[in-house]
């Protein structure tokens, strides 16, 4: 709701108040300005970018509308395709492929709708991390504190809407991509519905859990961006038959009659006192008194790693024979040992996520929205192996994903919203819907923001 | 079809496989498959198989009934 969020800046460029030329220019200054230091973007697109903005401008000069986001600076995930760039999706392996001809569809909707690319975003390689610790291309900061990681694998994504380089990001969430790094750099980030937006053009890693999905500085831009993207596309298999349903009309309905619980057992354990009181100070916010236990979740994510290491192994097993030492060595050995898991584990846990899926729906008939951490504890140092948390000393990426795994799973849509930490980090919190409810979650979150308990964390 | 969580009669707990024999699984396994394990990895890819193989034998000892896969193909 800040002037600087998308809407705020597209509703300046429309008023003719600034062109989309002086804003895609000075974004660039400030890319040029600051990147080097937090290695968030692995292209940058000046040219074209000016051009695309200077298209906004001949359209408003000429009374044509140029779309809800006239003008807005975004950045892609490297693993979305872009026309005329090669989709590294993290990769050296990648870098060898040919352009993309087109854009994925994601970012053709985006730019259908007036935003400016201004460029490719690090990530982990091939999406299979939480940190974006990435060997080939360098680690990208926390903008909040350099020495710490910006989370993953949509790392890139965050850490550029958090330190003010675009406010609007795409990203991708197979076990909590963007919502990992929404929370640790204290931005809003959406997994929708597992099948709502399309991911034709995005590269994949565990296509039973792939989602892709908007990181920004406020709701409002969050439920714009998510309302352009949706809509059915035949060029992805998974993408719902749906018509679109709009959400920014529905932000300012508020909490109304929606039934909010918070999610006890493993979703209140092996985290931080801070995590759990961020939780506490959205309940209290909210008047949510409720406490629901999901069951199993260990098991969820037992499942869900070992269906993520198959199909991630699946889909580059050419290159892991063939060349596995092109790998990042912090990807390799997971994706190797993906490949020699017996299907019949496979399909057991694919029978696993059938049980557990019909345990939550039996929950979501009781409740509107789940309240859970999005992680155990704020950014671990780049490099960080272990950390203690209550107590164990456990490892420090696969525990980033505790919350996050569980939900993604079953393709469950779930805003995370950034909350003040105990200290200068960041946190998130997880709003958790029944299949296709996102408007409950944008009604929520819109709450949430209006009340000042959730805000995004832009560091100057 | 069913999804029904009471099983007739829950699988028994399967013990972790011992390093030594996922090393061995790895080494018979991968060049059956078309895969050489690089022997810098070899250690690596050991130690992430067990912990899928934990995984799946987490999996093992909870029953799901006549449950179907989640994923449903329509032709």
């Amino acid at each position: 709701m800040t002037p600087a969020d998308a809407l705020g800046i597209a509703a300046e460029i429309r008023a003719r108040r600034v062109t989309a030329r002086e804003v895609t220019a000075r974004a660039l200054d400030r890319i040029r300005a600051r990147d080097p230091s937090l290695n968030c973007f692995t292209a940058v697109l000046a040219e074209s970018a000016l051009r695309d903005a200077e298209s906004v401008d001949a359209s408003l000069a000429a009374d044509r509308e140029p779309g809800p986001f006239a003008g807005v600076p975004f950045a892609v995930k490297n693993l979305f395709d872009v026309a005329g760039l090669t989709t590294l999706a993290g990769s050296k392996i990648n870098a060898g492929h040919p352009q993309a001809t087109r854009d994925a569809t994601a970012v053709a909707r985006l730019r259908g709708a007036g935003a400016v690319l201004l460029g490719a975003l690090n990530m982990d390689e091939y999406a299979f991390g939480f940190t974006t610790e990435n060997s080939h291309y360098g680690p990208t900061s926390n903008p909040h504190d350099p020495a710490r990681v910006s989370g993953g694998s949509s790392g890139g994504p965050g850490a550029a809407v958090a330190a003010g380089l675009v406010p609007l990001a795409l990203g991708s969430d197979t076990n909590g991509s963007i919502r990992v790094p929404a929370a640790l750099c204290g931005v809003f980030g959406l997994k929708a519905t597992y099948g709502r937006l399309s991911r034709a053009g995005a590269a994949l890693f565990g296509i039973s859990f792939d989602h892709v999905g908007p990181l920004t500085t406020s709701v409002r831009d969050l439920a714009a961006a998510y309302d352009v993207m949706q809509g059915p596309d035949a060029a992805d298999p998974v993408c719902a038959d749906r018509p679109t349903e709009a959400c920014l009309p529905r932000i300012e309905e508020g909490s109304g009659d929606l039934r909010v619980a918070v999610a006890d057992g493993h979703f209140a354990s092996r985290g931080e006192p801070e995590v759990f009181a961020a939780v506490e100070r959205v309940a209290k916010a909210l008047g949510a008194v409720r406490r629901v236990t999901i069951p199993e979740n260990d098991r969820a994510r037992a499942a869900a790693t070992i269906i993520t290491a198959s199909e991630g192994a699946s889909l580059h097993l050419d290159d892991l024979k063939s060349r596995p030492l092109d790998f990042d060595p912090m990807t390799r050995d997971r994706f190797l040992a993906g490949a020699l898991v017996p299907a019949a584990l496979y399909v057991r846990a694919q029978r696993f996520r059938a049980w557990y899926r019909e345990r939550v729906r039996e929950i979501f008939r009781e409740v509107d929205v789940l309240l859970a951490p999005t992680t155990p504890f704020p950014a671990p140092r780049i490099g960080q192996d272990t950390i203690t948390v209550a107590g164990d000393q456990v490892p420090a990426r696969p525990m980033l994903g505790l919350y996050t795994q569980p939900l993604s799973f079953i393709g469950l849509p779930v805003i995370s919203v950034p909350v003040a930490g105990a200290g200068p980090l960041p946190l998130g919190v997880q709003l958790v819907a029944a299949p296709w409810n996102e408007a409950a979650l944008f009604r929520i979150a819109a709450v949430l923001e209006r009340a000042g308990v959730a805000a995004a964390h832009i560091a100057g | 079809m069913s999804v029904t969580p009471e099983p007739s009669s829950p699988p028994s707990p399967q013990p972790s496989p011992q390093p030594s024999d996922v090393a061995r699984y790895v080494d018979e396994t991968a060049p059956l498959l078309g895969l050489r394990i690089p022997p810098e990895c070899r250690e690596g890819v050991t130690r992430n198989l067990a912990g899928l193989l934990a995984a799946g034998a987490v999996l093992g000892e909870f029953p799901v009934g006549d449950t179907e896969p989640a994923p449903v193909f329509e032709p």
